[in-house]
C-alpha cells in the first residue's frame, strides 16, 4: 500500500546518487578517451574493434537489467509483504535494459557490417537478444495497462517470470537452428586471454562505467516512478475528498 | 480424501469450461465460417507472393505454422471477448472457482480448435503446394501437430487472459505472444519439413524438434496453470 502522505523529497537526487554520478562521469570519460585515442587498432578488425568498448558493456548491462527485473519480480510475488518498491525497481530496470539492448543491437549491427559484411545474421545470440528486446517491450506495454498500481505490479511480475521461462526456450531453439556469432574472446574456456593489456583494461573500465550508469539511472527512475504513483494516488484522494465535501455542503 | 475431492472439482470445472467453449463455437461457427477461410486465404496469398512451385514445396511447413499462429490471435481474442463482454470471467472468479481449472479447460478447447484448423491447412498444402508425405512422415506430422497445438493452446490462453478486457488488446496480444511462440514456429516448421521431406530433410531429424515442442507444452502448461489466476485476478 502506498503511503498517502506527501513525498518527503522534491527531487530524485541524494548524496549517494551524486557520488555515483560523479564516479560515472570520471570512469566514462576515461573509457571514451582510452577507447578512441590510447588503445591500438586490432590486427584483424582494424578500427572497428573500438565498437567493442560500447557493445560488450551495453550487452552486459542489458542482460544484468533483465536479471534484476526477474529477481525483483520474484521478490514481489513470493515475499510475504508485496512491496511496491520491488515492482518499481523491476520496471526501472526493464526500461534501462531495453535502452541498453537497443544500443547493443545497433552497435552489434554496425560491427557486423564492418566485419561480416552484413548488418544482420541469424545467429543464436543475435536472434535471442532481439527476441529478448521484443519480450521486454511487451513487458513495458503490460506495465502501462489500465488498472491499479497493485494490479500493474502483479501482472508485470508474472510476465517477467514467464520471460525467464521463455528466453531459454527461444535460445535453445535458435541454437539448434544455426550458430555464427564471434566466439568468446576474453572468457576463453582455456583461460587464455588473447587481448592487448590496455584494450582489456579499457573494456573492463567500460563494464564498470556502464554498470555505474545503470545504477544511477535505476536509482533515479524508481524514484520518479514512486513520485508518479504518489501523485496519482493523491490526485485520486483529492477527488474523493472533494466529492465527499460536495455531499456535506449539499 | 480432501485432495481427491479438490482434484475431482478441478476436473469438473475444466471439463465444464472446455464444453462451454466448444459449444459456443459450435453455435456461433466463428472458427469454421471466419477463421478457417482466413487461414485458407493466407495460404493462397503466400502462393501469390512466392509464385514458384519449388519454393512453395520447400517452405510449406513454415507457411502452415505461420497461418496457424495468425489464426491463433483471432481465436484467442474471440474466446476471451465472449468471456469479458458479459463479465463471465469475473463471475467465475467471484464464484471462487479454481482458475487453473478454467485455464486448462480453455487451453484444451483452444488446442482442439487449432487441431481442426491445422487439418484443413495441411490439406490445403497438399492441394496447393503439392507436398507429399510417407506413412512414417504422417506419424511424425500428427505428433508434431498434437504437441505444437497443445503448446499454442496453453500459451494463447495465458496471454489471452492477461490482455482480456484491456484497452489495445488487439495489438498487445501479438506483441506479447509472437516472441513466446517463436520456438513453436521454429520447431514445428522443422518437424513438418522433415515429415514432408522438404529440401531433402530426413524424417528422423523431425523427432528432436517434436521433443522441443513437448518441452514447450509442458513448461507453459505448468507455468500457465500457476500464473493464470494472478494474471486475471482483479
Amino acid at each position: 500500500m502506498l503511503s498517502q502522505s506527501a513525498p518527503k523529497f522534491s527531487s530524485t537526487g541524494t548524496q549517494a546518487t551524486r557520488i555515483v554520478g560523479v564516479l560515472t562521469i570520471v570512469v566514462m570519460t576515461w573509457v571514451v578517451i582510452s577507447g578512441l585515442v590510447f588503445t591500438p587498432a586490432d590486427v584483424v578488425q582494424g578500427e572497428s574493434v573500438r565498437i567493442m568498448y560500447v557493445h560488450v558493456p551495453s550487452a552486459w548491462i542489458a542482460y544484468l537489467a533483465f536479471i534484476v527485473t526477474a529477481i525483483t519480480s520474484a521478490f514481489y510475488i513470493f515475499a510475504k509483504r508485496h512491496s511496491l518498491g520491488f515492482d518499481r525497481v523491476a520496471g526501472a530496470s526493464a526500461e534501462v535494459g531495453v535502452m541498453f539492448m537497443v544500443i547493443t543491437l545497433v552497435t552489434g549491427s554496425l560491427w557486423g557490417r564492418l566485419t561480416w559484411g552484413e548488418f544482420w545474421q541469424w545467429d543464436p545470440r543475435l536472434t535471442t537478444t532481439a527476441f529478448l528486446l521484443v519480450t521486454y517491450i511487451g513487458y513495458l506495454a503490460v506495465r502501462r495497462l489500465d488498472g491499479s498500481i497493485e494490479q500493474r505490479a502483479r501482472r508485470s511480475a508474472v510476465i517477467a517470470l514467464l520471460a525467464v521461462l521463455e528466453i531459454p526456450l527461444v535460445h535453445f531453439s535458435v541454437v539448434f537452428w544455426r550458430s555464427l556469432h564471434q566466439r568468446a574472446t576474453i572468457l576463453d574456456p582455456n583461460g587464455d586471454v588473447k587481448m592487448d593489456g590496455l584494450m582489456l583494461f579499457t573494456l573492463f573500465s567500460g563494464v564498470v562505467g556502464f554498470t555505474l550508469v545503470f545504477v544511477w539511472l535505476i536509482l533515479h527512475r524508481q524514484r520518479t516512478m514512486l513520485l508518479s504513483d504518489l501523485a496519482n494516488q493523491s490526485g485520486l484522494d483529492a477527488a474523493i475528498l472533494a466529492r465527499q465535501n460536495e455531499n456535506v455542503s449539499n | 480424501m480432501k485432495k481427491t475431492a479438490i482434484k475431482t472439482a478441478k476436473r469438473r470445472v475444466a471439463s465444464a469450461v472446455f464444453i462451454k467453449d466448444l459449444r459456443i463455437e459450435a453455435r456461433s461457427r466463428v472458427v469454421t465460417n471466419q477463421v478457417l477461410p482466413f487461414a485458407g486465404l493466407i495460404m493462397v496469398m503466400f502462393a501469390f507472393a512466392l509464385d514458384n512451385d519449388d519454393v512453395l514445396q520447400r517452405v510449406a511447413g513454415g507457411l502452415i505454422w505461420l497461418a496457424t499462429i495468425f489464426s491463433l490471435f483471432i481465436i484467442v481474442q474471440r474466446s476471451f471477448a465472449i468471456d469479458t463482454s458479459d463479465s463471465a470471467l469475473d463471475s467465475l472468479r467471484v464464484a471462487g472457482i479454481d482458475l487453473s481449472a478454467v485455464f486448462l479447460g480453455k487451453a484444451i478447447a483452444l488446442s482442439l480448435q487449432l487441431i481442426a484448423l491445422d487439418i484443413v491447412l495441411i490439406a490445403a498444402a497438399f492441394l496447393l503446394y503439392q507436398v507429399q508425405v510417407s506413412v512414417i512422415g504422417l506419424v511424425l506430422l500428427v505428433t508434431c501437430v498434437a504437441c505444437a497445438t497443445t503448446g499454442l493452446g496453453f500459451v494463447g490462453t495465458l496471454y489471452g487472459g492477461l490482455t482480456a478486457g484491456t484497452n489495445g488488446r488487439e495489438t498487445l496480444l501479438p506483441l506479447l505472444l509472437l516472441p513466446v511462440v517463436a520456438p513453436v514456429l521454429i520447431a514445428a516448421t522443422r518437424a513438418t519439413e522433415a515429415a514432408f521431406g522438404s529440401g531433402g530433410a530426413a524424417i528422423s531429424e523431425g523427432w528432436a524438434w517434436v521433443g522441443l515442442l513437448a518441452i514447450f507444452a509442458a513448461v507453459f502448461g505448468v507455468g500457465g496453470s500457476l500464473a493464470f489466476g494472478p494474471l486475471i485476478d482483479e
